[in-house]
């Protein structure tokens, strides 16, 4: 008898398949032996810089910018108005690390380890099951990358940022460092300095793409940074998914990842990005993702922050166009040791804008979750909506939760809503969970996760079942809850 | 349809002398019991006397203590063990109030409790979702419950099937059942009455909580034990719901 399977009995499925399987999935946190055959050593200065550029042999408007923004980085203080960053070891990391010069358009053709490496964390088999398009990066370069033809043919790109520079120099030109500028914060100077790899996806007017693009990053090197920079672009009446995996091995010396993602959904146009990184606890993650968003068009943002040692994430949609709207899930998940500072931010321009941010957060053990938000309404913003929602469980006594909404409001006829929960696992709920048998760590786990269930529902499957093994492996880790 | 021996020899569940104290307040005062598979008991007793600690004590809850006495299910000394070791003993309570749990499918609640419970058997997935189903059917709730979170935003009479539906896919031993009729219309309760004698046919055990006797004209109880102070003070047959039904509860209180 064949039954159709919800979305959850499903990923029980694939887990109790992994289970049974003989192949024994670790942690992402395995690492491959050092393979790079080219760093630009460690520290950074003007010569790191150059160097960077005249590796990939870009356009000089490129390497001006760059050193320009270097300059800014170098001016700027490291921000101390959030989660504690002394331990970033700026003069010890490796700014530019690289494989072997691969750009394949094939899996066959990329190196055995590496391959084996995306195939252990389920690449391959993604793209072949669900996805339009992947792009694969290791360390500081994009490896891979493929599009299915229908869509090429629709005129769709998708590659690396540092081949579509080569390849639509003008195109990438047009987007790049335009909604994050240099200026915007250190972290974002330090990628317009140095960055490397990264996605670039632009589709067309009124193309619609019906299955997602993915890029996963992994990050194999001790002491390194990983600056790559995605540029989509949804142009006017499109729609696209664009999904981004991150995972890197955990060593003693800490690394450090900072990302920019800069996505334009241009009129009438659709774009949701889907984001659910598990770095290990030795990175320091420091992205800045913003989307321009105008007349009619929808931004959805979609975040699953599992790992690293400390997390600042603030997706932000300027809402630039009538009628434009954005959603922001995101959920957080504050390990043993861990700082998660995320939120988001809504800037509302325009009249008749709307914003919608859900915020989940999971803290255990010493695990500190913060919720910090900015939702401007400007002068103008006529009858513009919004609604935040922040809700926090709290698995240990010394588990803590923080919520720092800021709100300006310029705009008398806008409308804004807050709602804010802190809440434990109920005694009541575990009794009732473990009074049909399941042991006190089956039910814990099963009330975080039922905790994260929107958030579930919306991302990949491959990464709802991460995300599932991730927390009953926590819960597991830490034996008796309370 | 599946139909399945729930267990081989005749189950008992013997409860001594069981003293149990909630927020500091003694509230079980030595209760004796004894129920055994094929049997069904009727517990009653006025609102307050102790019913639903009964319950609650039997079941591991940690608001509550035991002070004093002991529970026994098949020779398995239960008094200090946890919820799931109780409920894998074959022991299942349907709760008075049951709670929901946001984002917990009752499907994939189900499923991971009976393998804790039935960890020897290899059920297909799809053949458990069919059991499901069947039983959906039966206590008269739509499919669509399958995938939704336990109890959340159920209505009391949709909780109390559930717990119905969990009870018979979750096949234990001996079930004590809190004011199930509560919240159900006589529609809902001739349903949820047929599922429970159906049961009880695979010589299950039954303790039946109620404090009015509507249940029990669905559902004949060999015995009826009245529960006051904290200790149960009358036992009897069936004449004695029918009495209580007509009389209350003074004249024990009297005698
Ligand atoms: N969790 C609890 N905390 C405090 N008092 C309780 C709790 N549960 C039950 N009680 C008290 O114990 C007594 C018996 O309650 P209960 O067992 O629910 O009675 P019944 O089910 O027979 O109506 C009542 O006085 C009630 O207030
Ligand atoms: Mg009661």
């Amino acid at each position: 008898m064949e039954v159709e399977l919800s979305k959850d009995e499903q990923i029980e499925k694939l887990l109790e398949d992994l289970r049974t399987s003989n192949i024994k999935k670790d942690d992402w946190e395995f690492h491959d032996a050092d393979r790079s055959i080219y760093s630009t050593g460690i520290g950074l200065n003007r010569q790191v810089v150059e160097e960077i550029s005249e590796i990939k042999k870009e356009p000089d408007w490129m390497r001006r910018f760059r050193l320009k923004a270097l300059e800014i980085f170098l001016k700027k203080p490291v921000p101390t108005w959030g989660p504690d960053l002394s331990g970033i070891d700026w003069d010890n990391t490796h700014y530019y690390t690289r494989p072997d010069e691969i750009k394949a358009r094939n899996w066959e053709d990329v190196p055995d380890d590496i391959k084996n490496t995306f195939q252990k964390l389920g690449v391959p088999e993604m793209e072949q099951k669900y996805l339009a398009g992947s792009v694969a990066q290791y360390d500081s370069e994009g490896v891979y990358h493929n599009l299915k033809k229908v869509w090429e043919d629709k005129g769709v790109v998708f590659m690396d940022l540092d081949s579509a520079l080569k390849q639509h120099p003008d195109l990438v030109k047009n987007y790049f460092c335009k909604a994050v500028p240099a200026t915007d914060n250190k972290f974002a100077a330090l990628n317009a300095a140095v960055w490397s790899g990264g996605s670039f996806l632009y589709v067309p007017k009124g193309v619609q793409i019906d299955m997602p693009l993915q890029t996963y990053f992994r990050m194999n090197g001790e002491a390194t940074g990983q600056f790559e920079h995605t540029i989509v672009v949804a142009d006017e009446g499109s729609k696209v998914h664009y999904i981004e995996g991150c995972t890197a091995p955990r060593y003693n010396t800490d690394s450090l990842h900072s990302a920019i993602v800069e996505i334009y959904v241009q009129k009438n146009a659709q774009a949701r990005y889907t984001s659910v990184q598990n770095w290990s606890k030795s990175v320091y993650n420091m992205p800045t993702k913003r989307a321009w968003v105008e007349e009619n068009a929808q931004m959805e943002w979609v975040g699953g922050s599992l790992g690293s040692k400390v997390t600042m994430l603030y997706p932000s949609s300027y809402l630039r166009g009538p009628y434009a709207s954005t959603h922001n899930l995101n959920i957080s998940l504050a390990g043993p040791g861990t700082v998660k500072d995320t939120g988001a931010k809504a800037i509302h321009l325009a009249p008749h804008t709307s914003s919608r941010i859900v915020a989940k957060s999971i803290s255990i053990e010493d695990g500190k979750a913060i919720y910090r938000g900015l939702l401007r309404m400007n002068k103008g913003a006529i009858n513009s909506k919004s609604h935040v929602q922040c809700d926090a469980l709290l698995i240990n006594d010394e588990s803590t939760s923080f919520t720092y909404p800021h709100d300006e409001i310029y705009e008398p006829t806008a409308t804004f809503g807050h709602e804010a929960t802190v809440g434990r696992i109920g005694t009541e709920e575990l009794t009732y969970l473990r009074s049909r048998g399941l042991s006190e760590e089956e039910a814990s786990s099963m009330i975080v996760l039922g905790f994260m269930d929107d958030v579930m529902k919306e991302i990949p499957m491959e990464f709802a079942v991460e995300m599932n093994r991730l927390v009953k492996l926590e819960m597991s880790k830490m034996g008796a809850v309370g | 349809m599946h139909r399945v021996v729930v267990s081989e020899s005749m189950s008992e569940l013997i409860i001594k002398d069981l003293r149990a104290s909630v927020a500091d307040k003694e509230i079980l005062k030595g209760v004796n019991l004894t129920v055994k598979g094929g049997e069904i008991h009727a517990l009653m007793g006025p609102n307050g006397a102790g019913k639903s600690t009964l319950g609650n004590v039997l079941m591991g809850h940690p608001n509550y203590t035991i002070t004093g006495g002991s529970i026994k299910l098949d020779g398995k000394e239960l008094t200090n063990r946890t919820p799931e070791e109780r409920a894998r003993a074959g022991l299942f309570l349907a709760f008075q109030n049951p709670v929901s749990v946001t984002g917990v499918k009752l499907s994939s609640f189900l499923r991971t409790a009976y393998k804790q419970l039935h960890p020897e058997e290899k059920v297909p997935l799809s053949e458990f979702q069919a059991r499901i189903k069947d039983h959906l059917k039966k206590v008269g709730l739509d499919e669509e419950f399958l995938s939704r979170s336990v109890n959340d935003g159920f209505s009391g009479g949709e909780r109390k099937r559930v717990e119905i539906l969990q009870m018979v896919i979750l096949k234990p031993k001996i079930v004590v059942l809190d004011e199930i009729d509560s919240g159900l219309d006589v529609d809902a309760l001739k349903l949820v009455a047929d599922e429970i004698r159906d049961y009880y046919s695979q010589e299950v055990g039954f303790l039946i909580i109620t404090h009015y006797q509507r249940i029990l004209k669905n559902i004949d109880p060999e015995f009826v034990h009245i529960l006051m102070n904290g200790k149960i003070t009358m036992n009897g047959e069936k004449s004695l719901a029918l009495k209580i039904e007509d009389e209350g509860y003074d004249w024990i209180r009297s005698e």
